[in-house]
């Protein structure tokens, strides 16, 4: 009888799952439709008629550049979360070991910060990063350390908290300055929640949107905003090269999930039940 | 070792920080001051008292984005949490496939929301089809679509919070109910439910928050269509912004609302895990 009713269960897990994996299915067969049957009959299979090749994707591709915003939203993503994990674990590490009021401060202003919706700063921001000449890629990457920090230097305090400061102690007594003390000992010990980090960051930072639109927007394409922009003006919207642009912005991700899954579901449990 | 370590300020802890001024607090405090004042560049700003707050309170579209807002978030707390849950308990009886089936509805989780918005655009339009219309000729109809999207992105990630709790019930506890007479239906009330209380908590903020916040997918789907009716808080307070001349100081009052409201779910979450941890 138990058989039974996990036979049941087996079976609405998978139509659960197909109806999950419905929308991208829909998605990747429109791709390959003439734009002018899209919207019309979205659920029809491509026919003789219907069917487009390659011809949504050339035309994407022309109208995005969408190689070059894969490639500017891979550098933005890999340089801001080197960087944050980099400082972040710098920063908490010091300001959990030091305790000064100063250190106290700055930490309860990074905890702070993560309360604060980004609208919250969004106008007096994009105004900082133009006065500062931060409007760039590169700029970005300041950006996004700044307001990606809080987070992330509450998740490497919370960690540095458990490490026995005799083992820092020992590393000094054997001859090491607090800078080799962080990265030939500390930072070794913290790989977990560096992984975390890591992939929390690599996420929001990935599929941003407005704060990379408002900052760089008007000189520089990254892959959401690519997107946006092919919804162009009111009502002259091309489905075709938009079904091809979608399926190339799923792929990546899709790979990338694949491949480092446990790393990902891991960091994102942690992740919530720190944040 | 605390002495030395002192010294090091400027490397350790200096480009964090600057960062966080640049990009964090500087603008959030320049933010608060500039919700008091009528500017367009910042440098123009006239002080105006609490005008842009009365405006704000009173503008059919910030109420009407709150309400939408919150109606928003509560559909989504219930449909997104049950779903998930019910999943989760699945998931956890040993059935084959299990790791195949959370992947899958885990994935939607890492898509980000603007290609979320077009995904369901096409989809919600080709049912609207036989009828008609499209998504924005009814703030109904990108209220449900953004209901469906938040559960589509959100169940997974939910679900493997629940996951995680369900697993670390120790499986004596479930088996001494059973042997004391309990049915799976008194398990679940009796023990699951209570023992996974903490990841319940997590799972309904984060479920709030996100709710609340959501500001992408909003753009992609409707873009507030018709005139602004389907505009959660967020868009609103973008629009606000860069959508009408001189609106600027009530756009920054509306944020500062917005994120005073936040607060108070961040507070009242504190309050709730606090006092969790104590029964503990």
């Amino acid at each position: 009888m138990k058989s039974k009713k996990n036979i049941i269960i087996f079976i609405v897990l998978v139509i659960l799952c197909l109806a999950f994996l419905f929308p991208v299915f829909i998605v990747l067969m429109n791709s390959f439709k003439s734009k002018l049957f899209i919207s019309s009959e979205p659920f029809a299979l491509p026919t003789a008629e219907t069917f487009a090749g390659l011809t949504n994707y050339i035309e994407g591709l022309k109208k995005t550049g969408f190689f070059s915003a894969f490639a500017l939203s891979l550098f933005i993503t890999a340089g801001s979360v080197l960087a944050i994990v980099i400082f972040t674990s710098m920063t908490a590490w010091y300001i959990t070991r030091v305790k000064t009021k100063l250190a106290r401060l700055t930490y309860y202003a990074f905890v702070f910060s993560m309360v604060v919706p980004f609208q919250m700063v969004m106008f007096t921001m994009v105004k900082a990063a133009n006065v500062l000449h931060l409007d760039s890629p590169l700029g970005l990457i300041v950006i996004y350390l700044g307001f990606g920090a809080g987070l992330s230097v509450f998740m490497f305090s919370g960690f540095v908290k458990g490490i026995p400061v005799e083992i820092e102690e020992a590393a000094m007594i054997d001859g090491c300055g607090p800078i080799r003390t962080f990265f030939l000992v500390v930072f070794p010990l913290m790989k977990p929640t560096t992984i975390t980090v890591a992939i929390l960051n690599a996420m929001w930072i990935w599929n941003d949107y407005l704060l990379p639109y408002l900052v760089i927007g008007s000189d520089y394409k990254t892959i959401p905003i690519a997107i946006q922009y092919l919804r162009g003006g009111y009502g002259s919207i091309d489905m075709g090269a938009m079904m091809a642009m979608l399926v190339l912005s799923i792929l990546p991700i899709v790979i990338f999930y694949l491949l480092c899954q446990k790393h990902i579901i891991r960091g994102v449990v942690a992740g919530a039940v720190k944040g | 070792m605390k002495n030395s370590l002192k010294k090091y300020y400027p490397v350790f802890a200096l480009p964090t920080t600057a960062a966080f001024l640049i990009a964090f607090l500087i603008p959030f405090i320049l933010g608060i001051y500039l919700s008091f004042t009528r500017f367009t560049t910042v440098s123009d700003a006239e002080f105006v008292g609490l005008s842009n707050y009365i405006k704000a309170l009173t503008s059919r579209e910030f109420l009407n984005s709150l309400w939408f807002t919150v109606k928003f978030a509560a559909v989504s707390l219930v449909t997104v949490n049950l779903i998930a849950f019910t999943l989760a308990m699945l998931l956890t009886r040993k059935i084959k496939g299990t790791n195949l089936f959370r992947t899958v509805f885990f994935m939607p989780n890492l898509i980000g929301g603007i290609v979320l918005g077009y995904i369901w655009q096409l989809i919600i339009n080709g049912i609207l089809e036989n009828f008609g219309v499209t998504i924005t000729f009814d703030p109904k109809y990108g209220f449900w679509g953004l209901v469906v999207l938040m559960n589509w992105q959100m169940i997974g990630y939910m679900m493997i919070i629940y996951i995680a709790g369900i697993q670390n019930i120790p499986g004596d506890l479930i088996d001494a109910a059973r042997v004391d007479g309990a049915g799976s239906w008194g398990i679940l009330r009796h023990v699951i439910i209570p023992m996974v209380m903490p990841s319940i908590t997590i799972c309904l903020f984060l479920t709030i928050t996100n709710s609340f916040k959501l500001f992408d997918a909003n753009l992609a789907l409707t873009d507030g269509a018709p005139s602004r009716q389907s505009a959660m808080l967020a868009l609103d307070i973008y629009k606000t912004f860069y959508g009408t001349v001189g609106s600027q100081g009530v756009g920054q009052a509306k944020a500062v609302i917005f994120f005073l409201l936040l607060a108070v779910i961040s507070l009242i979450q504190l309050r709730f895990t606090a006092n969790k941890e104590v029964e503990a």
